[in-house]
């Protein structure tokens, strides 16, 4: 009886999930062309047009954002579980680290609004990256230390052991036995921020036309979704749907490749 | 005889918790001395006070003086890298590092001296042979070091011990975990390292004691009950609590 229930469960989730994927494959296929990467965003009534630099927009600030956050996390991540395992501050980050990884994330995109875009009078990429940024920080630093912390500590003191500074120690020896969890969790913030819409709608805004300026407004695909889809333009709700299997598709490659690295990790 | 270590009135604490009652023992130069004792004897605590292994750790602290060459290491203001880099420790389980065994080797000496690629070559060559591991792991050296066998990664965590040149080498339970096979090539091994350098190993087999060392420590609840000759120790030893131990009658 209770074994029927959780499968039942187990397919009720199951069938939902592949209920999406397939309406998205089945509304986003057929819209989806050359064009679609090549042609910037149509205005209203118009019949082509593509999602150029909507794509480009989400790779851009996506990059920036893990470049600013996945150092940030990784240092933070490896003070917790490295330098600052026994001192009374580290619990403290680390329950404000937990606070902030489910902190819903138009809370930040406010956040950023009220301490970047205000003071620069307009949105912007930047602005957008850093909100990004923002949300990428708590999941690396707590996979960084989840990592770090599956490090025997017997491999620790045989290194401090050869008279190795403990930098040395981190470097060469923590980071090279936790390096493919700690790509893995770089991997897994990536894909947590490229479906992002909330905190870029009033940090980088959008834009419809092209523009790799940091400083003006960008388009973004979750951004772009979120607009197209509130049209009653036919042609642009298209383009909504096409966006949506893009991001969805590169969400799940990314997570699978998160999911190859962690197991070819238990391999060796 | 020399005394390379010469450990005066040692007091060790795991917080409030008294672990070693005012040790004095001596480790001679080019001797093997042998830590034997119940588990909780502190023995272990005392090779990690020798290269001050505890300080990775908050809220462990030494009282007394360990003399290593006319100095006392306790005293503040040491550097214990270079105190770690002369006195070496092998460890209770092998722990190779997540690198090729030529890394593994090669990565500590590079830190500490500017070889060409030749000399450190020369020097992983001499390290992998003094540790018997040579001639097993020559045509694969860029193996990764886990791929070995449990004995063989002992072995390797000796060369690599060896490698940086110490003056004293601490084993601490080096064949717990190992077969009777590679526990004798270990034990060969030690008795073949004693020519240049001092050593002192925990164990908790008495005849791997009587084996390998000259010198032998009993340790019971924190104090040193016997220390002498290792086969006046097991022959005669002259506390009832010893002859109790290594006839097996506790412990």
């Amino acid at each position: 009886m209770a074994m029927s229930l959780c499968l039942a469960a187990t397919v009720i989730g199951i069938v939902w999930l592949f209920l999406i994927l397939f309406s998205l494959v089945w509304n986003g296929v057929p819209h989806l062309s050359l064009s679609t990467f090549i042609e910037q965003t149509p205005p209203p009534g118009e019949q082509d047009g593509g999602l150029a630099n909507a794509i480009f927009g989400t790779l851009l600030m996506t990059v920036i954002g893990v470049g600013i956050g996945a150092p940030i996390g990784i240092l933070a991540g490896t003070y917790l579980a490295e330098y600052g395992r026994y001192e009374k501050l580290s619990p403290t980050v680390r329950f404000i680290n937990d606070i902030l990884l489910s902190a819903p994330s138009i809370i930040i995109g406010l956040f950023i609004y009220g301490a970047v875009v205000v003071p620069m009078k307009h949105f912007s990429a930047l602005a957008g990256s850093l909100a990004l940024a923002v949300i990428v920080i708590p999941v690396v630093v707590r996979t960084t230390e989840d990592m770090l912390s599956l490090v025997p500590n017997t491999l620790r003191e045989a290194a401090s052991a050869l008279g190795l500074p403990r930098a040395h120690v981190v470097w060469h020896v923590s980071y090279r036995a936790a390096r493919s969890g700690i790509i893995t969790g770089v991997l897994l913030a990536v894909a947590r921020i490229a479906g992002e819409t909330a905190p870029l709608l009033f940090t980088a805004f959008s834009n419809n036309f092209w523009s790799s300026n940091l400083l003006k407004p960008m388009a973004s695909l979750p951004a772009t979704i979120n607009t197209f889809i509130n049209t009653p333009d036919t042609n642009m709700k298209q383009l909504a749907w096409t966006g949506a299997l893009l991001i969805t598709v590169a969400v799940l490659t990314l997570n699978i490749a998160a999911r190859a690295l962690s197991n070819s990790k238990h391999d060796k | 005889m020399t005394e390379k270590i010469s450990v005066r009135n040692l007091k060790f604490f795991y917080g409030a918790t008294l672990a070693l009652k005012g040790i004095s023992i001596p480790l001679y130069a080019n001797k093997v001395t042998a830590f034997i004792g119940p588990s909780g004897c502190g023995k272990s605590t005392l090779l990690r006070v020798l290269n001050r292994m505890y300080d990775l750790y908050p809220g462990q602290r030494a009282e007394g003086e360990v003399i290593f060459d006319g100095k006392n290491i306790l005293e503040p203001g040491q550097d214990l890298n270079l105190l770690r880099a002369r006195v070496g420790m092998v460890f209770q389980k092998p722990t190779p590092f997540p690198m090729t065994i030529y890394e593994n080797i090669a990565f500590g000496l590079k830190l500490y001296e500017n070889l060409s690629k030749s000399e450190l070559d020369g020097r992983v060559e001499d390290a992998l042979k003094r540790a018997a591991l040579w001639t097993e792991v020559k045509d694969k050296l860029g193996a990764n070091g886990l791929s070995l066998s449990g004995g063989q990664q002992q072995r390797l965590c000796i060369a690599r011990t060896v490698a940086i040149r110490p003056e004293v080498i601490l084993f601490d339970e080096p064949c717990s975990a190992l077969d009777p096979i590679s526990t004798a090539k270990i034990e060969e091994l030690i008795d073949e390292l004693k020519h240049d350098y001092t050593i002192a190993i925990v164990t908790h087999n008495m005849q791997q004691a009587a084996r390998v060392s000259e010198r032998t420590a009993f340790m019971y609840l924190g104090e040193l009950i016997e220390f002498g000759e290792t086969s006046k120790i097991f022959t005669a030893p002259s506390d009832p609590r010893t002859q109790d131990y290594i006839t097996g009658r506790f412990g």
